[in-house]
């Protein structure tokens, strides 16, 4: 097998140590090269770089604010927090930033028509942005248990002129929109780039959007450094395929002193069973083209995931989380739904910000940390958060948890 | 290394002049009992060789038929051990038989444990439909230890150094897929199929396999005019689906088999 040859680079087959590679269907092996040489030529093509890097000045609304919530922080041992906000991107997350890469490589590819999975919808509700903004034909796949409970994403990405197809297979989520848009790819490989949207999935999608994203990281660093003087102690993301975290992380990976601790949806608790929490509840296994920590029975079947957020609801992880998470680079925890909405709702009120219920597991898990730092001496402690999106689209999920008649 | 039931089938079918007719089910289809009927069904009705589905959760190469099949016999509780004991039940009734899996299940087995088990229940071999060439050495290795064939498949798109690369990784058969596209029936065999086997006999003397969107005697009549064997799956397990019984989707199913049967011989 394959070894990777160092901490942050994959090797040329995608592998970062014993995890990521190739698992897919033959057919697809022609466009999966065509899209890694898209993707590295882009990457040293000084025009391609100019090209995106002036979108998200102008579209997408980068750099990217660093903002201090001293407030909220008084809940979290009273250490100094700082939230990257990929909440005020266009669109309303960090998706954005990949799928803008995208969808360049899309036409540089020369396809005409992209096709994406979505689980909160906020990949589809970017993916079908980019669409219009480059005239490109896009198909959604989307859970039916997600339309319904992202619904406004739902009527968002139509109005953008996506065509939103609801996936009635298996558990009706994440997992199966990606199988939907997998057989899609199959039968129209020819002619359509599958726009995926987290660091998971064959090569070289953990790489490449690892790489559309690690803007996130670099950004962020910098405004650390000039905002405290100093390298955060410790930079925290919430997990569900892995791609706002290891924007986030990915700078960081070489700065040894800083700690990197993504956190995972833990549902009702990762001992119910019912959780998405890969990395901290799952095992090694393939699913859906890359080998990873996965949440699977004995018999390598998938288990359905649980998680009040519909974008973590992936019973799946980036292989390069796993490989971070088996060489101790980074640790992963899980935040049940309920602490995840108790410190959603605790940003709202101290601080005027609605984060996204996936972000709020990162907020979670901040609080843990801060006490955690404070008890242990360090009250000057610095934490990064990413806050990957905003929390519109679910006013009506954290509406009906707290009671709140719509 | 001596030649498994599979190899010999296609050796003996060379002599016969014809192709040969390969039908798939998944093992727990419709249930774990009927399963084996539905193989018996399609022996009597003259398929030459069994291709069982380990069903998978996340089946990416399967369409609506397929899937639906897989979901119910997932819901049974199939496991490896079921996959196992309607391999040995067709096998032990003089049948060459191989299983087709995604790969995690295999990984989750454990890769030697796998190619061992299939070997003891009289298996020839295993089609890999997600096991890319570069992932394969340690199931290289298994099966060549345990002397069974890997089949891989190979698709319109594979083209240049890598058929020939993924053509010599396989044995027993190459899994030639007639289209770019999931399983399931089709009122026509893609024109792609032809043009694919006449590459792939370029570049290798194993024998080459036809599958996706078989389902008539007049479409296996066509296949075997250019390729060594015809499976079918979706045609099969549809007829299941759709009876009003089982005893009537059984003899429906013995029935396609006699025409496809009928086709396959040029
Ligand atoms: C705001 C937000 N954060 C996080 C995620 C989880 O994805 P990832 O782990 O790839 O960042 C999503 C997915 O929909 C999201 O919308």
């Amino acid at each position: 097998m394959t070894t990777s040859k160092g901490l942050i680079e994959s090797d040329i087959l995608g592998h970062f140590g014993p995890y990521g590679g190739r698992f897919v269907p033959e057919a697809l092996i022609g466009a999966l090269d065509e899209l890694a040489a898209a993707h590295l030529s882009a990457q040293s093509d000084p025009i391609f770089q100019a090209e995106l890097a002036e979108l998200h000045r102008t579209y997408t609304g980068r750099p990217s604010i660093l903002t201090e919530v001293p407030r909220f922080a008084e809940h979290a041992g009273g250490v100094r927090i700082l939230l990257k906000r990929e909440d005020l991107n266009h669109t309303g997350s960090h998706k954005i930033n990949n799928v803008l890469g995208q969808a360049l490589l899309t036409k540089r590819m020369g396809k005409k028509r992209i096709i994406a999975e979505t689980g909160a919808g906020q990949h589809g509700v970017a993916s079908a942005t980019a669409a219009a903004l480059f005239g490109l034909e896009c198909v959604v796949y989307m859970g039916e248990e997600d339309t319904k409970r992202q619904s406004l994403n739902v009527a968002r990405m139509k109005l953008l002129g996506a065509d939103v197809i609801p996936v009635t297979q298996g558990s009706k989520t994440l997992k199966d929109a990606i199988n939907e848009a997998m057989r899609d790819w199959v039968t129209n490989v020819e002619t359509t780039h599958y726009l995926l949207g987290t660091v998971a999935g064959p090569h070289p999608f953990p790489t490449m959007v690892r790489d559309f994203h690690k803007i996130i990281g670099e950004e962020a660093r910098a405004q650390v450094l000039e905002l405290t003087g100093q390298l955060p102690d410790a930079v925290l993301a919430c997990v569900g395929g892995g791609s706002n975290a290891i924007g986030i992380f990915h700078r960081f990976i070489s700065d040894v002193g800083v700690r990197l601790i993504g956190l995972e949806a833990g549902g009702r608790g990762v001992a119910t069973g019912f959780h998405a929490a890969t990395i901290t509840g799952g095992t090694p296994g393939v699913l859906h083209g890359t080998r990873s920590y996965v949440l699977q029975d004995e018999n390598g079947q998938t288990v359905e995931s649980h998680s009040i957020s519909a974008g973590l609801d992936y019973p799946g992880v980036g292989p390069e989380h796993a490989y971070l998470h088996d060489i101790g680079r980074a640790e992963y925890r899980a935040i049940t739904d309920d602490e995840a909405m108790s410190a959603f709702a605790l940003l709202c009120k101290t601080e005027g910000i609605i984060p996204a219920i996936e972000t709020a597991h990162a907020l979670a898990g901040a609080i843990h940390v801060g006490k955690e730092l404070a008890d242990a001496g360090h009250k000057d402690a610095v934490l990064l958060i990413n806050l990957s999106g905003r929390g519109d689209k679910d006013v009506q999920t954290a509406a009906e948890y707290f009671g709140i008649p719509l | 290394m001596s030649l498994t039931p599979l190899q010999q089938l296609f050796v003996n079918l060379k002599s016969e002049n014809r192709a040969a007719l390969i039908g798939y089910v998944p093992a727990g289809f419709p249930s774990k009992r009927e399963c084996i009927e539905v193989i018996k069904a399609m022996v009597a009705g003259g398929v030459d060789a069994i291709e069982i589905g380990y069903p998978y959760s996340d089946p990416v190469m399967d369409g609506p038929i397929i899937q639906a099949a897989a979901d119910q016999s997932l819901r049974g509780g199939t496991g490896a051990a079921d996959v196992f004991e309607v391999l040995k039940a067709t096998t032990d009734l003089g049948v060459p038989a191989v299983v087709m899996t995604y790969w995690n299940p295999i990984e989750r087995y454990g890769i030697e444990n796998f190619a061992r088990d299939l070997s003891s229940a009289g298996g020839s071999g295993v089609i890999t439909p997600d096991l890319t060439i570069e992932e394969s050495l340690p199931w290289a290795s298994a099966a060549e230890k345990h002397g069974i064939n890997r089949i891989y498949v190979v698709a319109p798109s594979t083209v240049g150094q890598r058929l020939a690369d993924v053509t010599q990784q396989c044995s027993g058969f190459v899994y030639a897929a007639s289209l770019m596209g999931v399983t399931g029936t089709r009122t026509s065999v893609s024109a792609g199929a032809e043009a694919l086997v006449a590459r792939v006999r370029e570049v290798t003397d194993s024998p080459i396999s036809v599958g996706l969107g078989v389902s008539t005697r007049e479409q296996a009549h066509e296949v075997a005019r250019y390729a060594d064997g015809v499976i079918v799956g979706s045609a099969f397990i549809r007829l299941i689906q759709e009876s009003s019984s089982f005893a009537e989707g059984l003899l429906k199913v013995q029935e396609l088999a006699a025409e496809l049967a009928d086709g396959v011989r040029r």
